[in-house]
C-alpha cells in the first residue's frame, strides 16, 4: 500500500461525481429547465423581445447564479445521506482533494448548463448576434464558473452539517456571490452592447480573477475545518 | 506477565469490573484497583505503544447537553477483540466513531496504535477499517467502482479489488449498481470497503447484520477471530459476544456497567445491561 496521490484522489472522486450525476440526472437538467424557463419569464414579463447591455449581462448572470444554488444545495448531498463524507474521512487522503473534485463537479455542471443556456439565451432575448460577443464571453464565463465553483463547494460543505442546510446555503453563499456577480456582470455588458461589441473591460476581469483567487486561499484554509468534528 | 494481559481500570460512573482471575471486583476497593493488571506496564514506552492497540483513559462525549460517552477508561492489547453490548443510545456508536477518529472527546486522553487523538488522527486513516450500520457506499455506483474509489483513497492497487470480491464470492453481482442488491450483498461489499487497505484495527458494528449463516461463514476469515487483527465489535447478542471476544464492555446510558474479559462472564450477566 502506498500513500495516496493527491491528483489521483482528485481525479477519483471528480470520476464518482460525475458518474453519480449521469445515473441520478438530479442536479444538471434541473438547471437547464431553471435557465431556460427563466429566460422564457424574462422575455414575456420584459415584454421586450430583444435585450442588450447591462440588462441582457444581468438577466444572463442572475439566471446562471440561481441555476448554480441548485447544484451547491445538492453538491454533497449524496456523500452526507450515503457516507461517502465518512468513507473519504477514513481515508488518509489530502481533505483538500475532496474540495478540489467538488469545486472541479460544481465547474463541469455549469459548463454543462451554459452549453444550452448561452445559446437559448441568445436567441430568446439578445438583440446583438452572440457570435460577435462569443469569445469574450468565454472568457467571463470561465471566470465567473470559477467564482461561483470555489464559493459553492465552500458553502456547500458548511451547509450539509446542518438541519438547515437548503436554507443555510443560499443564505450564505448569496451574499459571497454579489461581488462575482457584480464584476461579470459589468465585464460582459459591454460584450452585449450593439455600440460597443468585443471590447473586454479588463478591469473587471482582473477583480474577479483576484477575487477567485482570495476565495480559493481561503476554501483551502478552512475546508479541514468544516469536515472535522 | 504476558505483554497481552489485559489492562482493565473504570471510570467513576463503573458499577464492575472483572479481574484477570475472572471474579467480579470493584474497581476502588482494596485488592480491586486493577493498573496492578495493566499487562504494559513493566514494558518500556515503546513496546507498551506496539502492544497496546486502545487505551481511553476517562474519555468524555457529548451531544450538546447530553453525555453520550462518560469517563471510560479501558485498554485493548494489540491482537484483542473487544466486544461492546448495551442497549439502544447506551453509546456504542459513538465509542467506534471516537475510535475511527470521526468524533473527537470533549475529555480524556484516547490513544489509538499509539497516537494520541486528535492530535495524531492523521497518522490513524488508513491504518483502521470502520464497519458501521452505514456501508458507506453510493448507491447508483456499482460494488466495484465503489471499491475502485477506495482503493484510490487508500493508495492500494487495484488487483486487490478482485481478490477481496472473490474472497466475499461476488464477481458475478460486482456490475451492477448497489441499490440492486440485496442488503446481504451491500454488507459484503461493505466489508470488502473496510478490509480493502488491510486495516490493523477493525471496528465492526454489528458485522454480520443482515448476513445469512453461508455469508457469515464466508466472511469469518476475514473479519471473525482468524483475522488475527485487533478488533471492536458491537453485538446485541451476548452469547455470540462470549464466544468471539477477549474482553468484553458493556455501556449503559454512556457509561460502563461491566469490563471485564470474557471468559469466566456469563451471558445472563449481560443480558442484564439490556433489562
Amino acid at each position: 500500500m502506498t500513500a495516496p496521490r493527491t491528483s489521483s484522489v482528485v481525479a477519483a472522486l471528480l470520476r464518482a461525481q460525475l458518474r453519480l450525476e449521469l445515473r441520478t440526472f438530479e442536479s444538471v437538467p434541473a438547471m437547464w429547465l431553471f435557465a431556460v424557463t427563466a429566460f422564457v419569464l424574462f422575455h414575456f414579463g420584459l415584454d421586450r423581445d430583444q435585450l442588450s447591455g447591462d440588462l441582457a449581462s444581468g438577466v444572463l448572470w442572475v439566471t446562471l447564479l440561481l441555476a448554480a444554488l441548485l447544484a451547491i444545495n445538492r453538491l454533497y448531498l449524496a456523500d452526507a445521506e450515503q457516507g461517502g463524507f465518512d468513507g473519504f474521512l477514513l481515508s488518509p487522503a489530502d481533505r483538500t482533494a475532496l474540495l478540489a473534485a467538488k469545486v472541479m463537479t460544481l465547474l463541469c455542471y455549469l459548463v454543462a448548463v451554459e452549453i444550452v443556456a448561452v445559446p437559448v439565451f441568445g436567441v430568446l432575448l439578445l438583440q446583438p448576434p452572440l457570435g460577435q460577443a462569443l469569445p469574450g464571453l468565454l472568457a467571463v464565463l470561465a471566470l465567473g464558473d470559477l467564482g461561483i465553483a470555489v464559493i459553492g463547494a465552500l458553502v456547500g460543505a458548511l451547509a450539509i452539517r446542518t438541519q438547515a442546510r437548503d436554507l443555510l446555503g443560499p443564505l450564505v453563499s448569496l451574499p459571497l456571490l454579489v461581488p462575482v456577480l457584480l464584476c461579470v456582470a459589468r465585464a460582459t455588458a459591454p460584450l452585449f452592447d450593439p455600440l460597443h461589441a468585443g471590447t473586454l473591460p479588463l478591469r473587471w476581469l482582473v477583480t474577479v480573477a483576484l477575487y477567485d483567487a482570495l476565495f480559493g486561499l481561503l476554501a483551502f484554509a478552512l475546508f479541514d475545518f468544516l469536515l472535522e468534528d | 506477565m504476558s505483554p497481552y494481559d489485559p489492562f482493565f481500570t473504570s471510570g467513576p460512573g463503573i458499577l464492575a469490573s472483572r479481574a484477570r482471575d475472572g471474579r467480579l471486583s470493584r474497581p476502588n476497593a482494596p485488592g480491586g484497583d486493577t493498573s496492578s493488571v495493566d499487562g504494559t506496564a513493566d514494558l518500556p514506552a515503546s513496546a507498551a505503544r506496539r502492544v497496546t492497540a486502545l487505551s481511553l483513559r476517562a474519555v468524555t462525549r457529548r451531544y450538546g447537553e447530553r453525555t453520550a460517552l462518560a469517563e471510560l477508561t479501558l485498554s485493548v492489547p494489540a491482537g484483542q477483540t473487544l466486544a461492546v453490548l448495551g442497549p439502544n443510545g447506551a453509546g456504542k456508536t459513538t465509542l467506534l466513531r471516537l475510535l475511527a477518529t470521526l468524533l473527537a472527546p470533549h475529555g480524556g486522553e484516547l490513544v489509538v496504535l499509539g497516537h494520541p487523538l486528535p492530535a495524531e488522527a492523521w497518522a490513524v486513516r488508513g491504518k483502521l477499517g470502520l464497519l458501521g450500520h452505514e456501508p458507506m457506499l453510493y448507491r447508483e455506483l456499482t460494488a466495484r467502482e465503489n471499491l475502485r474509489l477506495h482503493a484510490k483513497l487508500h493508495g492500494v492497487r487495484a488487483e486487490r479489488i478482485a481478490e477481496l470480491l472473490a474472497l466475499v464470492a461476488l464477481e458475478r453481482r460486482a456490475d451492477e449498481p448497489l441499490r440492486t442488491l440485496s442488503r446481504g450483498l451491500v454488507q459484503r461489499v461493505a466489508i470488502c470497503r473496510t478490509l480493502l487497505h488491510d486495516p490493523e484495527l477493525l471496528l465492526l458494528d454489528e458485522p454480520r447484520a443482515n448476513l445469512d449463516p453461508a455469508a457469515c461463514e464466508i466472511v469469518e476469515p476475514l473479519i471473525g477471530r482468524a483475522s488475527g487483527k485487533t478488533r471492536v465489535i458491537v453485538s446485541h447478542d451476548p452469547a455470540g459476544a462470549l464466544l468471539e471476544a477477549d474482553l468484553v464492555l458493556g455501556l449503559v446510558r454512556g457509561r460502563a456497567k461491566i469490563i471485564a474479559p470474557s471468559t469466566g462472564l456469563d451471558p445472563s450477566e449481560l443480558a442484564e445491561l439490556y433489562r
